[in-house]
């Protein structure tokens, strides 16, 4: 599904991703750990596409494509999806109208028909109360005065009416109480299947409980430094990354 | 002065001249208008209220009369289902227009009225009196709510560049309604330079909506003087697209205590065009308030202009004055010039003005674009979005529904 190779990447001069690879396959669920700092936002914002930061090497296959040169849109529309670690807030774009616009400009895309307004809400409502959100939160103003939270939860909305096939969540964990945590996971659980993937960026065993991921990888200075099952995440929690990070430096 | 300047100022003057005898009206309000005119001429950028606005090249175009018979039916365009006056070439044309119930439609060439508020120091205002032809005088009864009314200001022809000078009154007695949307177009080069009085007696509420959507190579200056009484509101709004050069110049003055002024618009340019918005609000009685949410959106090498002034008097106690001018600048070579004035003399007062440059930002474009956006999309949803504050207190479904086609157009055709 997901193949990253030898990647590097920076910003403004600064080196932050320096020769990173990673393979996910379709149909599993992956988690990056990593002190902060280490690139894992980086990393998250490259395969989006966002031009802040330019590629200085390596290549990314998503299915049978050349990730990099596709403009963002463009990935969204093959599949990928990144839930933002800090969401923006778009004041004057009703949320609704927001994510019926990108819902229909990937339907487009595919040569689908577009939802009307009508068609639309419906599938909204029911994904909003799948994710036990207020309907209201459809009604304001994109992340506008929500909650932290709440804009994370939105994050996971979005995501469930997208239906990407690859999604990257940045951090989704942080900021949300206990029956939200188990909700998105649910949520991420509920897309599961095998035309679908995941790259779970986290610093928490937490949700990687209710989301049990099939591989953990850790990042340090931009690359991956090592890999493992469920258990490295448990090592992780309970000896931190010093170990880690120094057996690799 | 600068030569152009002065050149064109006389030009207008001999036409003065040669029509004084065959225009209709007060020859000694005219006569005045052009003693002022004469002294001050064609504005030029040294004068302090026009510091940032050019009308070279209003005085070098040669225009001309305008024919008095109009050749063809013009095409109306879009408008929205309301009664209409129609203007082509700034006469009044009875056929093509549908007064409504309500009210009562005087043409200026049948009953010139000059109003009374108008001030002869402004000086396009001045020429405005010294050849305004024609016109219409809008009258609506005390208690009558009137609806909606269509102003549609046409110059179809573009063969010959003309200039025309209407002059236009709405007066609503006390407790009156009407919302009277303004539509301007046409093709080629031409100056309309319009006047208009409205006079807001007490608890009416005049809503006065406005779409420029003249032809790129027009000259629109327009300069209303408002009058509102106690508990009365105007409401206004204007959406300023077209013409090369392009002033609307707002006088409201709130005479007596707990009236209300709304000052909104939004500029849209592009190309070579250059917009001034220049308002001034008077608070000569207490417990009034006014807001002015000005949006700039400038593309190219356009220039946007914001000039606003808040006087408020000794007596105006319990202002609350607001004023707000936003740019967002959609290419470096576009600029604007942000001019705000606050004169208080009262001391229990609110007042507040700011001004934001910006560009559309990065971010924003890039979370819409991740969600599967496109860019082009994606900017015309964030252009919206920065208009959004200036356009929601349009009530009015139908004027809103034909301002925010206007913007998509001019989004989808920008230059
Ligand atoms: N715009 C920028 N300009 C300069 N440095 C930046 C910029 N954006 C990110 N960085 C730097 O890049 C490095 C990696 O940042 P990144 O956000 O990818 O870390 P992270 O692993 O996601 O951290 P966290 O766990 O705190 O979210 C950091 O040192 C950060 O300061
Ligand atoms: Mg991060």
């Amino acid at each position: 599904m997901l193949s990253v190779n030898n990647l590097a990447a920076r910003i403004e001069e600064k080196e932050i991703l320096r020769g990173l690879s990673l393979d996910l396959p379709a149909g599993q669920v992956h988690a990056i750990m990593g002190p902060n700092g280490s690139g894992k936002s980086t990393l998250g914002y490259v395969l989006a596409g966002h031009e802040g930061y330019e590629v200085t090497g390596g290549s990314v296959t998503f299915g049978d494509a050349d990730l990099l040169a596709m403009e963002p849109e463009a990935r969204a529309a093959a599949g990928l999806f990144l839930a933002f670690q800090a969401p923006l807030e778009l004041p004057g774009v009703n949320n609704a109208n927001f994510l019926r616009t990108a819902l229909n400009a990937i339907r487009r895309a595919h040569g689908e028909a577009e939802l009307d307004a009508v068609g639309f809400l419906r599938l909204a409502r029911a994904e909003a109360k799948r994710l036990a959100m207020p309907d209201d939160m459809l009604k304001r103003n994109v992340n506008v005065g929500f909650s932290g939270g709440e804009k994370k939860r939105n994050e996971v909305l979005q995501m469930a009416i997208l239906r990407p096939k690859l999604a990257v969540l940045d951090e989704t964990d942080s900021g949300l109480d206990i029956d939200a945590l188990r909700i998105v996971a649910d949520g991420v659980n509920a897309l599961r299947g095998p035309e679908f993937s995941a790259l779970v960026i986290t610093h928490h065993q937490r949700l990687l409980d209710h989301l049990v991921p099939d591989r953990v990888h850790v990042l340090s200075k931009g690359r991956i430094v090592r890999s493992g099952g469920p258990e490295l995440a448990r090592e992780l929690e309970a000896n931190g990354y010093a170990g880690v990070v120094a057996d690799a430096a | 002065m600068n030569q152009s300047l002065r050149n064109g100022a006389d030009a207008y003057l001999a036409r003065y001249q040669g029509l004084r005898g065959r225009l209709p009206g007060d020859a000694a309000i005219r006569d005045a208008a052009a003693a002022a005119f004469s002294e001050g001429g064609l504005p030029s950028m040294r004068d302090e209220d026009w510091r940032y606005t050019s009308l070279r090249g209003l005085a070098e175009t040669d225009f001309q009369e305008p024919l008095s018979a109009v050749s063809t039916a013009p095409i109306l365009g879009e408008a929205i289902d309301a009664p209409r006056l129609v203007l082509v070439d700034g006469r009044y044309q009875p056929g093509l227009s549908t007064p409504p119930a309500g009210v009562t439609v005087t043409p200026f060439s049948e009953n010139p009225y000059f109003g009374r508020l108008p001030d002869i120091k402004c000086p396009m205002a001045a020429l405005n009196t010294m050849l305004a032809e024609d016109g219409v005088q809008l009258h609506v009864a005390a208690g009558v709510d009137a609806g909606t009314l269509v102003l549609l200001s046409l110059a179809p022809d573009g063969h010959r560049p003309i200039a025309f000078h209407p002059r236009h009154g709405i007066h609503l007695e006390a407790g009156a309604k009407l919302t009277v949307l303004e539509i301007s177009r046409g093709q080629g080069a031409y100056l309309h330079n319009a006047v208009t009085e409205a006079v807001v007696a007490s608890g009416a509420v005049l809503t006065h909506i406005r779409l420029q959507a003249e032809g790129p190579e027009a000259f629109h200056v327009n300069t209303t003087f408002a009058e509102v009484a106690e508990r009365g509101t105007y409401d206004a709004f204007v959406l300023t697209l077209g013409a090369r050069v392009a002033r609307t110049e707002i006088h409201a003055r709130l005479i007596g205590p707990h009236g209300m002024v709304h000052l909104n618009g939004a500029q849209l340019l592009g190309g070579q065009q250059h917009g001034d918005i220049t308002t001034v609000v008077a608070h000569d009685a207490p417990n009034c308030g006014s807001r002015q949410t000005i949006k700039n959106v400038l593309s190219d090498r356009s220039r946007g202009v914001f000039q606003g002034r808040i006087e408020v008097a000794r007596v105006a106690q319990k202002t609350d004055g607001y004023q707000m001018n936003q740019a967002l600048l959609l290419s470096p070579h576009a600029e604007i010039d942000c001019k705000p004035q606050l004169e208080i003399y009262a001391d229990d007062v609110k007042c507040s003005h700011g001004a934001t440059v910006g560009e559309l930002d990065a971010e924003q474009l890039f979370y819409l674009r991740s969600r599967g956006v496109p860019d082009a999309e994606a900017r015309a949803i964030l252009v919206r979005a920065f208009l959004a504050e200036a356009m929601d207190p349009i009530a009015h479904p139908g004027a809103r529904g034909l301002l925010e086609r206007a913007i998509e157009q001019w989004w989808e055709h920008r230059p």
